[in-house]
């Protein structure tokens, strides 16, 4: 047992730990800001470390328990982990910071509970047992549950209801096919697993339940209507934390299950590809008839959805690496984007397009927005027109100039959104008040333009997160040559996962 | 066979409570969903061998597997404190079926409009 695999287990167990820990301190703040703030930290740490070792195509392994491989449940990291788990810990040490900043975190549940749902998302991409990855999920999800919650509001709890509801029907369907494929199989580890989805038709029948239930976690069309119903109903800041934990857990099993079990199997993957595609074209036109920031970012949020699938849907390394880079600057740009939303929200009182106007005089949250965009749009030298050229010629490099043609074409429905929503928020004049002035109100200085009404100021420290993922995601479309080295490394893993079911079988 | 029956008779139930108006009758069409698959779980199991699952005291082609019945007890902790959150959620905020109240019809805004009567603050329904 190196100490590399041994630092396996941090991920899982530091966040609970401190998360009880927090529990004995209800009301120290400030303790919780530190501890949540060090806990990602380290495991951003532990992220690196084992980026560094598996980034040659090695996977690292570890028997819980000290139990023999097979009777065991195996945390296990190759490239791909690695990778999310990093991501996963800088998009979860920025939503702190906007929380923090926001005084969203007040609650003396909240770090806890964002902490235990960590741990529910760093066990499920170190996994390689399915049942364990059941249990991670769960785990991820109930605390998920109390924070879409918080907070109260008839409109917020009907969205937790459905919220709620959908997500344990997923998961029931997700035990159903868990069982049905011990009953085919005869085992969950995936290491054992290995290719018999597309030896036995009943495995992959059992799998395709199992897959079924992920991709109603992923947001994929047509599963994907709890999505824009509930997300935006959500804290501001819970809502940009779940958007790059939750249904991203969703695609990275899909991802890993469809390449171990099934091994790639070429006879499914045109469901996958109509799936994508559609994912792609209903979420964007989705979003065209949104009127509120937040609806209008979460519709996109299943787009995107659908181009990571879409890289799944090419199944070589090429396709598979843009859809892995894809998602790593998706986690990043659709962060920022929402706590953008989430500042403008929190100082205006209103997300609605017709309601706001004139932000652009607030340069930092400006700047942040139109880099996140822009990025989203596919503008180069952003981190989106990287992903999304990476894509389009994978996609072409195989054969499919249907989905190419497509993945463009969705592009610029994305960027026609983002200038539609530029121009609601930011650029605009803001809307004159309806009701007349109170008495109680200050009086408008009165020079003839109706701009210079005071509007509040949107604070720094609600912008700076969403700046500083911004800037990531620049640095990551100018520099992505690193990244996109690392994530052709995890598509070689996927698409020959012999390295993989080597550590991970007994 | 039976064991296929049962778990018929449980997801008709299940789904049937599941489509019905409020809140409570969809909580317990949930719950009869998780029994149906434990029975699943349990049957993958291999129902013929009924024997306890102790290596030392029983032969081995008589005793039952262990693994779906871990699974099944993992099963039956994690819904069992999603039916309580969600009767959490019943009490709280209704069944979805009343009469509407303003604006709320049950149905989450497609407006995205704010909400919340205190922005990001947690409700604490008791002192505990």
């Amino acid at each position: 047992m190196t100490t590399t695999s041994a630092l396996l287990v941090l991920p899982v167990a530091a966040p609970l730990v401190v998360a009880g820990f927090l529990l004995l301190f209800p009301r120290a703040r400030t303790l919780h800001r530190v501890c949540g703030f060090a806990v990602a930290a380290v495991v951003l740490a532990v992220a690196g470390v084992l980026l560094a070792a598996t980034a040659d195509g090695s996977v690292v392994a570890q028997n819980l328990g000290g139990w023999p491989a097979g009777v065991s449940v195996v945390l296990a990291a190759d490239a791909l982990s690695s990778l999310m788990l990093a991501v996963t810990a800088v998009l979860v040490l920025a939503c702190l910071a906007f929380a923090a900043a926001a005084g969203e975190d007040t609650d003396r549940l909240f770090v806890p509970l964002v902490l235990v749902l960590t741990t529910g998302v760093y066990g499920a991409y170190l996994t390689a047992d399915l049942f364990n990855l059941f249990v991670f999920v769960e785990v991820m999800l109930l605390p998920s549950y109390a924070l879409l919650a918080a907070g109260g509001g008839p409109a917020r709890l009907a969205a937790a209801r459905l919220y709620v509801t959908t997500n344990l029907l997923a998961s029931t369907v997700f035990l159903a096919g868990l069982g049905l494929l011990y009953g085919t199989a005869g085992t969950v580890n995936l290491g054992q697993l290995a290719g018999t989805g597309a030896g036995s038709s009943a495995v992959a029948a059992a799998t395709g339940v199992v897959l079924l239930a992920m991709a109603v976690k992923a947001a994929v069309v047509p599963l994907h209507g709890w999505l824009p119903r509930t997300y935006p109903h959500a804290p501001p800041a819970v809502t940009a934390l779940f958007s790059g934990l939750l249904t991203k857990v969703g695609v990275y099993a899909i991802f890993r299950v469809y390449a171990v079990v099934y091994a790639g199997d070429p006879r499914w993957l045109w469901l996958i590809m109509a799936a994508a595609l559609l994912t792609m074209v209903v979420g964007v036109l989705g979003a065209v008839g949104e009127k509120g920031l937040r609806p209008i970012l979460v519709f996109h949020m299943a787009s995107q959805i659908g181009y990571i699938l879409l890289g799944l849907a090419v199944f070589t390394v090429a396709g598979l690496a843009a859809a892995i880079f894809f998602m790593v600057q998706y986690v990043l740009v659709k962060a920022a984007l929402l706590i953008c939303a989430g500042a403008v929200e929190h100082t205006y009182g209103t997300g609605e397009l017709s309601l706001l106007g004139g932000v652009a005089r607030q340069p930092m949250l400006a700047t942040a927005f139109a880099l996140a965009a822009l990025s989203l749009a596919g503008i180069p030298p952003l981190s989106g027109f990287v992903a999304k050229l990476a894509l389009v010629s994978a996609a072409a490099g195989a054969g499919q100039y249907l989905a190419a043609a497509v993945a463009v074409v969705v592009s610029l429905f994305t960027l026609t959104s983002m200038l539609k929503v530029w121009n609601g928020v930011f650029w605009s004049d803001p809307p004159e008040p309806v009701e007349e002035p109170d008495r109680d109100r200050p009086e408008p200085e009165d020079t003839g333009r109706s701009t210079t009404r005071s509007r509040p100021r949107v604070r720094r420290a609600l912008a700076a997160p969403a700046l500083a993922l911004s800037l990531l995601g620049v640095v990551l479309g100018v520099g992505a040559q690193p990244v996109l080295g690392v994530a052709g490394t995890a598509a070689a893993g996927l698409t020959d996962p012999s390295a993989y079911v080597a550590a991970v079988s007994p | 066979m039976t064991a296929a029956i049962a778990v018929g008779l449980l997801v008709l139930g299940g789904v049937y409570l599941i489509l019905q108006r409020g809140l409570y009758r969809v909580v317990l069409g949930f719950v009869l969903l998780g029994h149906a698959v434990n029975v699943v779980l349990l049957a993958a199991g291999g129902l013929e061998r009924r024997a306890p699952a102790l290596l030392g005291q029983v032969d081995a082609g008589q005793a039952a597997d262990p693994l779906p019945q871990a699974f099944v007890l993992t099963a039956i902790v994690i819904a069992f404190a999603i039916t309580v959150l969600l009767l959490g959620l019943l009490h709280r905020g209704g069944d979805g079926d009343g009469a509407p109240s303003g604006d709320d019809d049950g149905i989450p805004a497609r407006d995205g409009a704010r909400d919340g009567d205190r922005d990001g603050v947690a409700v604490r329904e008791d002192a505990s």
